[in-house]
């Protein structure tokens, strides 16, 4: 046994790793869901194409003599689908019936506009899902961001520069102390942060609308529910001259993406809050606080989305109404989702989002295609992308194919 | 029912997982897996069991070949198996969850009488006392596990396979199972029984067949001696005992004092407990698992929320201090679980390894980790305690179980300590790792920490202990020698107190001392005599500070106990 010792023991240490390392590596895991987000994007938008295509009149009226002459639905179907599809791209990134470059640009500049609250807004749900908390009050957070930074920004006089940092400090603070609360609640009760942020919501939406009655808020000879217009010097600045509406928002975007993107990753903080997202007990055990993570990134999350309700107030709408936020609060879910939770995957996805929601008015005034096609194919994308098991099996199978 | 595998190999892409692997199982037989943790012995069973198609090779029942697509068809061919994670529905009744599959039905209504029936009968047959109505999720583990094994028998299995069944049972439980496994099999089930832990194998097995690397690599029969098992498994000689020097111990390290920790729901589950670690010694703490002893490791790293008493490590009272604040002050801590207390599956090796150190000047400029210093500390400690891994920045999961559990280890010992605690330090962990992990933990009691040791393996117990402290039902039994016999131990686990088990002191030089006539060489005389001032030395033993070792410094107690320790012996 002794003469076997040494061989054996050299044996052991060059021996093949098991096979699971190599079928969870980390980079494998991390393209394989970029993949599939892509993928995803694809499919939906291949079924929304089809869709396009079901419900073109002129489809419907070849559909009637199909069996006589089929080339002619199909290619009306292209025609349909393809047609629609090159609208929004127009209406999204480029425009090339436009007479001047910056006429020919300015879908693009509409994509970046629009994606800005979207892109602010999914950090914070992207945020807050790494440390394990779905954030569903994102919507909110928006609307309490929004409130104060229109608040500020219409009632307060300060010089230029002064003023408008005022508004975005006030819009952060307003979103943080929003998504704080229910940090601050979950981390003492242990309540579920879903039940809680669904809640605030409407909490938040009928607080705007109430605020909106009150003669201080209310614009003076007004009987719509709005707020005065905010200062100009509580305005984002136009971030490529006032033919555009693109702002400095749009920056504060790209920053707070640079910004989450070290914090999550090269942080001790961040090191804590995925540590909390990915295994509490064992974050517990190393002595990471649990119920502080879940205040901070809660803090930070509602800091994030009150940022996007400022640039929808200093960007684009200038005063506060109960609509401000459309529906950037729930897409921002989806944009994280797609995203990854990643933040440069969110950032991404929202300029992706934001492209639809441009594209598509642009595609409903050129072919009549319904905006809300836009909406089944983001519906579609986060069907797929919440899909996991569909596309496990189809690599599966691939991979049983090849070997 | 005779089961044959010839040739049996099994590829995940380049990886072989097993190697032309010949095994057959005769009817009336226990038929033992015995290899490391990832030699291939799951993987093997999945292939019997229909989960994995075997790449090439083939199956046999009888003699004549078969080919299985799934659980089902082994079933049907009569394999059952019982996984080491239970399948089981908490919240159904035990016969729910047997007829779960296979229910028999009344026109549209669910017929369980026939399955309680069964279950009935099963359980009087083999003594198995389960009541089909209760719900699975109130029964111990022991139990539930008898509900899986019902399952199979149920459904008719001849083939039983046991997938590391002692894993998750206590000792008692683990006797209970093995006398269980040997009626089954001579009512005329076969049993393959996948173990790692040589005592149950030599102790039921007919045949041991051992797997290392995917291949086999022997086949014996039971009387093999551990030793050479193990040398099977592992490919070289290991030494299940670690070499170490007697402890030098002076003055007090750990001072415990009335600890008592309270449940969520007002149970005791630590009861004023009392003990001293010294610097520089291994206090290993026995006990059946859930008798206090992973209460006692929480409350001493501040991770249980009810806690009186105190706990001082060099004159600090631990008692009330924050986990992280603990740690910070030189206690180094192994919980139980490394799954899910000790790593966060998806960080990476390196991550893992700074867990509860990241904050560290030398990991951290203000709030900025230092990515570099992080990754080059995982390289070197990778190296240092024989880490194997692709890379520092796999996620952990990814690494085998002893592997994970060197992560822990080295993360834990890789920073100065005043007092480390561990917890089942090797649970789940191939023999060639535990010995190395037991080389560590010595190494580090040598530097003069206090060890505290908690695990419910008796061999790992002696392997490391300088003393050993039984717990049972939260309280302390008592405190006794490295060299109390196994049987004394296993009583005073199941609750006897210290006095009637009679444990010998190793430091009791009774032979040689003239008080104690009784003690010399035992020479064929009656058990009571010999025992009897071993016993003394025993009781002395357990007092807390470790002297007043003077065999007959009670003799009172020896003359009133001696009917007793005859009784026990």
């Amino acid at each position: 046994m002794s003469a076997s010792t040494a061989p054996a023991t050299s044996d052991q240490v060059s021996a093949p790793p098991p096979t699971e390392l190599s079928a969870e590596d980390p980079r494998r895991t991390l393209l394989g869901s970029t993949l599939q987000s892509v993928l995803a994007v694809v499919v939906a938008l291949i079924l929304g194409g089809l869709l396009i295509a079901v419900t073109d009149e002129r489809v419907r009226q070849a559909a009637g003599y199909f069996f006589a002459r089929p080339g002619d639905t199909l290619s009306a179907m292209w025609r349909a689908a393809s047609s629609a599809y090159i609208a929004m791209f127009y209406g999204a990134v480029y425009n090339p019936n436009g007479s001047t470059l910056a006429d020919r640009l300015y879908p693009l500049t509409e994509t970046l506009t629009v994606a800005t609250p979207l892109i602010l807004a999914g950090l914070g749900v992207a945020l807050a899902f790494r440390a394990g908390l779905f954030n569903i009050g994102a919507q909110g957070q928006i609307l309490i961001g929004a409130t104060l930074a229109a608040w500020v920004g219409f009632a307060w006089q300060l010089p230029v520069g002064l003023h408008l940092l005022a508004v975005v400090v006030a819009g952060a603070a307003g979103g943080a102390v929003w998504g704080g609360i229910v940090g601050l609640i979950k981390a003492r009760t242990g309540a579920h942060e879903v039940i809680l942020t669904i809640m605030l919501n409407y909490v938040a939406l009928n607080l705007v609308a109430w605020l909106l009655t009150l003669p201080g808020f209310q614009r003076e000879g007004s009987s719509n529910p709005i707020s005065p217009p905010v200062a100009d010097t509580a305005m984002f600045p136009k971030l490529l001259g006032d033919h555009f509406r693109l702002h400095w928002g749009f920056v504060v975007a790209v920053l707070a993406t640079v910004a989450v993107a070290w914090l999550l990753n090269r942080s001790t903080v961040g090191f804590e809050l995925r540590a909390v997202g990915a295994n509490p007990r064992a974050a517990r055990t190393a002595g990471i606080s649990v119920t502080r993570g879940f205040v901070v990134v809660m803090l930070l999350a509602g800091l994030l989305a009150g940022l996007a309700g400022t640039a929808q107030i200093a960007g684009t709408e200038h005063s506060l109404t109960s609509g401000v936020a459309a529906s950037f609060g729930f897409d921002a879910i989806t944009v994280a989702l797609l995203g990854r939770s990643r933040p440069w995957g969110t950032f991404f996805a929202g300029i992706l989002y934001g492209a639809f929601r441009a594209g598509g008015v642009t595609m409903q005034s050129m072919t009549g295609t319904n905006i809300d096609i836009v909406l089944v194919v983001q519906s579609l994308i986060v069907l797929f992308v919440a899909l996991p098991p569909l596309f496990k099996f189809a690599t599966r199978r691939s991979q049983e194919a090849a070997a | 029912m005779q089961l044959k595998l010839t040739d049996v190999t099994k590829k995940f892409g380049d990886f072989t997982a097993n190697n032309r692997v010949n095994l057959t199982v005769e009817p009336h037989q226990i038929h033992c897996l015995l290899g490391e943790n990832g030699a291939g012995k799951s993987t093997l069973m999945n292939v019997l069991y229909g989960l994995y198609e075997p790449t090439s090779g083939t199956i046999e029942i009888d003699g004549a070949p078969v080919s299985f697509s799934g659980p089902g068809d082994a079933m049907a061919a009569g394999i059952g198996m019982v996984h080491q994670h239970f399948m089981l529905i908490p919240v159904f009744t035990v016969a729910e969850n047997v007829a779960l599959g296979h229910e028999n039905t009344r026109g549209m209504s669910l017929d369980l009488e026939t399955t309680r029936a069964r279950i009935r009968e099963i359980s009087e047959r083999y003594g198995f006392a389960v009541d089909p109505d209760a719900v699975v999720e109130d029964l111990p583990v022991g139990v539930q596990q008898r509900v899986e094994i019902i399952k199979a028998l149920v459904r008719d299995a001849k083939v039983l396979i046991l997938d590391e069944p002692t894993a998750v049972l206590t000792p008692r439980e683990t006797d209970e199972l093995l006398e269980i496994m040997r009626q089954l099999r001579d009512n005329g089930t076969s049993i393959v029984f996948i173990s790692h832990k040589l005592r149950e194998v030599r102790a039921v097995s007919d045949v041991i067949t051992v797997i290392r690397r995917g291949e086999v690599v022997g086949q014996v029969g039971p009387e093999t001696s551990t030793d050479e098992l193990a040398a099977l498994m592992v490919g070289r000689d290991v030494s299940l005992t670690v070499a170490k020097d007697t402890a030098h111990t002076t003055g007090t390290a750990l001072e415990v004092r009335g600890l008592t920790v309270v449940g969520d729901n007002g149970v005791v589950l630590l009861d004023d407990v009392e003990f001293d670690v010294a610097p520089g010694e291994i206090l290993a703490v026995a006990g059946v698992q859930g008798n206090g002893q992973t209460e006692l490791t929480q409350a001493l790293v501040g991770l249980e929320e009810q806690v009186s008493g105190s706990a001082r490590l060099d004159g600090q009272e631990l008692v009330g201090l924050r986990t992280r604040e603990i740690l910070a002050s030189g206690v180094g801590f192994v919980p139980e679980d490394r799954s899910t207390d000790g790593l966060v599956g998806t960080f990476t090796v390196a991550e893992n390894l700074v867990l509860d150190r990241y904050r560290e000047r030398e990991f951290a400029a203000g709030p900025s980790l230092r990515l570099g210093a992080i990754s080059g500390h995982a390289g070197s400690e990778v190296n240092e305690y024989d880490i194997r891994t692709g890379s520092v920045d796999s996620p952990v999961a990814t690494l085998s179980g002893g592997n994970q559990q060197k992560v822990v280890i080295a993360r834990e010992l890789g920073r100065p300590l005043k007092l480390f605690v561990a917890s089942q330090p090797t649970r789940g962990v191939d023999v060639g790792s535990i010995e190395f992990i037991h080389k560590r933990i010595v190494a580090e009691r040598d530097k003069g920490t206090a060890v505290l040791i908690v695990s419910t393996e008796l061999d790992e117990i002696y392997a490391l202990a300088d003393r050993i402290a039984v717990f049972f039902h939260g309280r302390l039994m008592g405190i006794v020698g490295p060299d109390t016999p196994r049987e004394a131990l296993g009583r005073m686990m199941a609750g006897e107190p210290t006095d009637s088990v009679l444990p010998p002191a190793p430091w009791d030089h009774s032979h040689d001392d003239g008080g104690s006539p009784a003690g010399a060489p035992a020479g064929g005389s009656t058990a009571a005599p010999a025992t009897a001032p071993a016993h003394a030395g025993g009781a002395a033993a357990v007092t807390l500070d470790g002297d007043g070792l003077d065999p007959g410094a009670h003799p009172a107690d020896r003359t009133t106990d001696r009917p007793e320790g005859n009784r026990t012996a």
